[in-house]
């Protein structure tokens, strides 16, 4: 691959919009794959034994067995986001076979059959699942029924075209003959490819658009779906790891005799920067590690803290050379300045499940099952690790118990196969959620340094940006940075808005964290931050111009009808003419357009007198273009503003001695039910094509509840998590005003915070 | 020794007295479906029934247990609550991810089975130590009144489910 292809498909992915992991991945192979073919045939002889030998597998994605059963083959992992329903919708709609007739198996490592095309490996992350494989699967669906009706049309000798199918049945109706897919499959797999294959109309489907079960629904509500930390291998044993808190540091010695005595212990592991104690049990392994003495050389992190952390991204966002990442125009000389600094702390995942790996390593094999989004980067990662050739090193896929970005990462794979190394038996590797917190691979921090002119009726002739913060592309995938030595994601939705203003200028600068403090993709991506930030500001904009924070934004939009229609939209289903609020209550509005999608969100939050925050109810206004399954749409929409909303509300990430202060969901705290707010979807059907949308929601939450906590309080929050003693202090300016507040408090009937 | 009674069956476990119950049932039984997220007690994963009582398995030591029979995620279908609360929950499709959701269908089938008409302030108080991470609280909100009430008020989905992944 020459740097010109890199540079082709990166501009080829960044115009498919709001694409925040547009790269070409030089994958496991060496190699970078161009994308997933509908008409590639299934690779080599082992995969197709692996797979059963089918008679009919016309692509990777699609297995047929003389018996009838039809399995699909998912290129993506699912961890929530109901990608295996919507590829299966797309698949079984042209295919034309009923949802409750197929199988679904989780793709193994391939890259030449399963890389994303937007991402150019095989990926699972950045919004791109739909958006890469509407078209794919759609064809490879196409292909196949053209095969087996062409077969059924040469057993019958007709005319292919007089042929129907329905729920995977092939009729000639003039003959009254049928034939089903498992009868046609040998014959059809002896066909040769079809020419051009179209696919359906989409007035013509009939399971896209439906609001249908997801296909893993049944399993997770029996609690027999297999999740990575469920699995059983024969002879397997148990164990837990602690790294080094501090970032960076390593293993000066260890005392295990107090482990070595708790029943159940078998082996105290050592690795450079972490010890393992493995167990026939995992409450062995713990206990064991409990009780063992560790001395650690905590490294040059020793004396790291958050404080030190923001004051060196706040000089560096003053010293630092910036990479200029779009300049339209240029700064008119007049106009009312408005300037402000926003700061976004790191961030863990807290994945519900764990991380977990199991591996089970003999001299010529490598066996791994793990819930994983980058599935042949683990591949690679334990051929390297082990020496073995990567043909050796068999992945078993499973669900994931979340990812967020966080099972984008190979750390704790790594660390499992390392572990494997010194062990003649299988072995799972279980953290627990305190190591989980502390050795998350965190979102990164961002200082920025945003501003704008208003002309003289109030509306934005100019704004500037300057984000300051760590890359995370620039380690994950540095060959996708732009030539300029810019990371694309670290601006995306600030240096695109919504918004029709002529001249602007966005910036970046570079500040990678310490060594040891390694920064990952955390939902919503760049976006996340971004939209903060810029939706934050706008409503900062609007103050200062003195009008209405939603038709301030209304009177931007006269070129941009679809963003128009939805801050419309969600108005109209907020009320938000509607008469007064009661005290202490406000609505905040943002408006993005990240992932390929357009989304407006109004959120109503009251604020109490010790600044608890509490969210009432949020309206979603959504143009994802086509709809796959209107119910996995609203169920990303609901689930993704939680998730944002929970992080901008009590999230965030510190660091004192170099180590992570949180470590489990009593001090990382999170969304729960009591705290969840009415929340309404309102999903605009266009025909454009589709957008992302599991991090959608997410990166469209801070930016509204801000707004709404801004009109609830006048206090303007820059900086997240949500500051309750701060909001806590304006509310007794705000008592000294309004002299009722604890009286008005009790109105509503809810218990005090 | 212990002899435990899961889901109907005794099982003689041979394990320390402060093991917690969720170990036992995933690394011993061998029942996986119960989920570890925390161990201390913050998110619920690990919910199962002692005599019907919604309990966290995490912290609950195996020695406890005593003759209080246990009942876990994949027998919960066995109780009338239990049952009705997983038909809902594929009406509705509440799942994502689905790692909590055995312990969040345990919170709800113990609270049904107490209370069979919860009110929205009785679903927050039973199920505000079950942390779902995918945030799908609003649909776990709206299976509960659909199992208590049997009237379908959300979105339904149509289509039987097909055969998961392996």
């Amino acid at each position: 691959m020459t740097p010109q292809d890199v540079d082709a498909g990166r501009r080829d992915a960044l115009k498919l919009g709001g694409l925040t992991l547009a790269f070409l991945w030089t994958g496991a192979g060496g190699t970078a794959r161009a994308a997933l073919n509908a008409r590639r045939q299934p690779g080599d002889a082992a995969a197709a034994a692996a797979d059963g030998n089918p008679p009919f597998a016309p692509n990777a994605f699609i297995r047929i067995d003389a018996d009838g059963s039809v399995r699909l083959v998912m290129p993506n992992v699912e961890m929530g986001q109901g990608i295996y329903t919507g590829a299966c919708m797309m698949l079984a709609e042209e295919l034309d076979v009923g949802m409750d007739q197929i199988e679904v198996e989780h793709a193994p490592p391939n890259e030449e059959l399963y890389a994303m095309p937007l991402l150019g490996g095989q990926i699972t992350g950045g919004s791109t699942s739909t958006r890469g494989h509407w078209q794919v699967l759609r064809e490879a669906g196409a292909v196949a029924r053209a095969m087996l009706v062409a077969a059924a049309a040469q057993r019958w000798r007709v005319d292919a075209a007089t042929c129907t199918v329905s729920r995977g049945i092939v009729s000639h109706p003039p003959s009254r003959r049928s034939l089903g897919y498992g009868a046609l499959a040998k014959s059809a797999g002896a066909l040769p490819e079809p020419g051009d294959v179209a696919v359906k109309d989409p007035s013509t489907f009939t399971l896209i658009g439906r609001p249908l079960r997801r296909v893993d629904s049944a399993d997770k509500v029996r609690g027999a779906a297999q999740f990575g930390i469920d699995v059983k291998v024969p002879g397997m044993k148990i164990a837990t790891v602690r790294a080094c808190p501090t970032f960076g540091g390593t293993v000066v010695g260890i005392n295990d005799k107090r482990t070595r005595a708790i029943p159940g212990v078998l082996a105290v592991l050592q690795l450079d920067g972490a010890v393992a104690v493995v167990g026939e049990h995992f409450w062995a392994a713990k206990r064991g590690l409990d009780e063992l003495d560790i001395e650690w050389d905590p490294g040059d992190n020793a004396d790291l803290t958050t404080a030190k952390l923001r004051e060196a991204l706040a000089d560096k966002s003053h010293g630092g050379p910036p990479i200029i990442a779009r300049e339209v125009g240029k700064k008119p000389a007049d106009g009312k300045l408005v300037e402000a600094t926003y700061q976004s702390p790191m961030l863990a995942h807290a994945t519900m499940e764990p991380l977990n790996t199991t591996v089970w390593l003999t001299p010529d094999k490598c066996e791994i099952w793990v819930g994983t989004q980058v599935p042949t980067r683990c591949v690679a990662a334990a051929a390297k690790i082990t020496g073995l050739p990567e043909g050796k090193i068999v992945l078993h896929n499973q669900y994931l118990g979340g990812g967020f970005g966080r099972r984008l990462e190979t750390d704790s794979v790594e660390q499992a196969v390392h572990l494997a190394k010194q062990v003649s038996f299988p072995i799972k590797v279980i953290w627990t959620r305190e190591e989980d917190i502390r050795h998350d691979i965190v979102r990164p921090m961002y200082y920025d340094r945003i501003s704008a002119l208003l002309d003289s009726n109030g509306r934005p002739v100019w704004y500037g940006d300057r984000v300051t913060g760590g890359t995370v592309l620039g380690r994950w995938a540095p060959m996708a940075m732009g030539k300029n030595g810019l990371d694309d994601d670290t601006v995306e939705c600030v240096a695109e808005v919504p918004y029709d203003i002529p001249n602007l200028k966005v910036e970046w600068v570079r500040h990678d964290m310490p060594d040891g403090l390694i920064v990952g993709w955390w939902r919503g991506v760049g976006p996340t931050h971004n939209l903060f930030v810029v939706e934050s500001f706008m409503d900062e904009l609007a103050h200062a111009a003195g009008k209405d924070p939603l038709n301030f934004r209304r009177t931007m939009l006269q070129k941009n009808p679809r963003a128009l229609a939805l801050v419309n939209l969600a108005a109209q289903k907020m009320g938000w003419d509607s008469g007064p609020l009661p005290a202490r209550v406000g609505r905040g509005i943002a408006l993005g357009e990240p992932f390929g999608s357009k989304v407006c969100l109004i959120v109503e939050a009251e604020v109490t007198p010790r600044g608890e925050v509490r969210l009432r109810r949020a309206v979603v206004a959504l143009d994802c273009g086509v709809t796959i399954n209107p119910s996995s749409v609203e169920a990303q929409i609901q689930g993704g503003l939680l998730f944002g909303l929970s992080a901008a509300l009590y999230s965030g990430i510190t660091i004192k001695h170099g180590a992570i202060e949180q470590s489990n969901f009593h001090d990382y705290r999170t969304l729960r039910i009591n705290e969840t707010p009415l929340v309404e979807v309102h999903n605009i059907g266009t025909g454009h094509a589709p957008g992302g949308l599991g991090e959608v929601g997410t990166a469209i939450a801070a930016p509204a509840l801000c707004n709404a906590i801004f009109a609830a309080t006048g206090v303007r929050l820059r900086s997240l998590p949500v500051d309750r003693a701060q909001l806590a202090k304006s509310m007794d300016v705000f008592k000294t005003v309004v002299g009722d507040n604890g009286a008005a408090s009790a109105l509503d009937g809810r218990p005090k915070a | 020794m212990f002899l435990l009674r899961v889901n109907g069956e005794p099982h003689t476990v041979d394990v320390p007295a402060d093991m917690p119950l969720l170990w036992v049932l995933r690394d011993v039984v061998g029942l996986t479906g119960t989920k570890f997220g925390c161990g201390i007690a913050q998110c619920g994963a690990c919910t199962v029934h002692l005599d019907g009582q919604a309990v966290r398995s995490c912290v609950l030591p195996v020695s406890a247990i005593g003759d209080k029979s246990i009942t876990t995620i994949e027998a919960v279908a066995r109780t009338p609550s239990g049952k009705q609360v997983q038909q809902a929950w594929l009406d509705v499709d509440v799942v994502q991810c689905g790692y909590c959701q055995s312990g969040q269908i345990m919170s709800a089938a113990a609270l049904l089975a107490r209370n069979p008409n919860p009110s929205d302030d009785d679903i927050d108080a039973a199920m505000s130590g079950n942390i779902c991470r995918c945030g799908t609280y609003v649909r776990i909100r709206a299976a509960i009144k659909q199992a208590a009430t049997g009237e379908i008020k959300v979105m339904q989905t149509v289509a039987p489910g097909p055969r998961g992944a392996s």
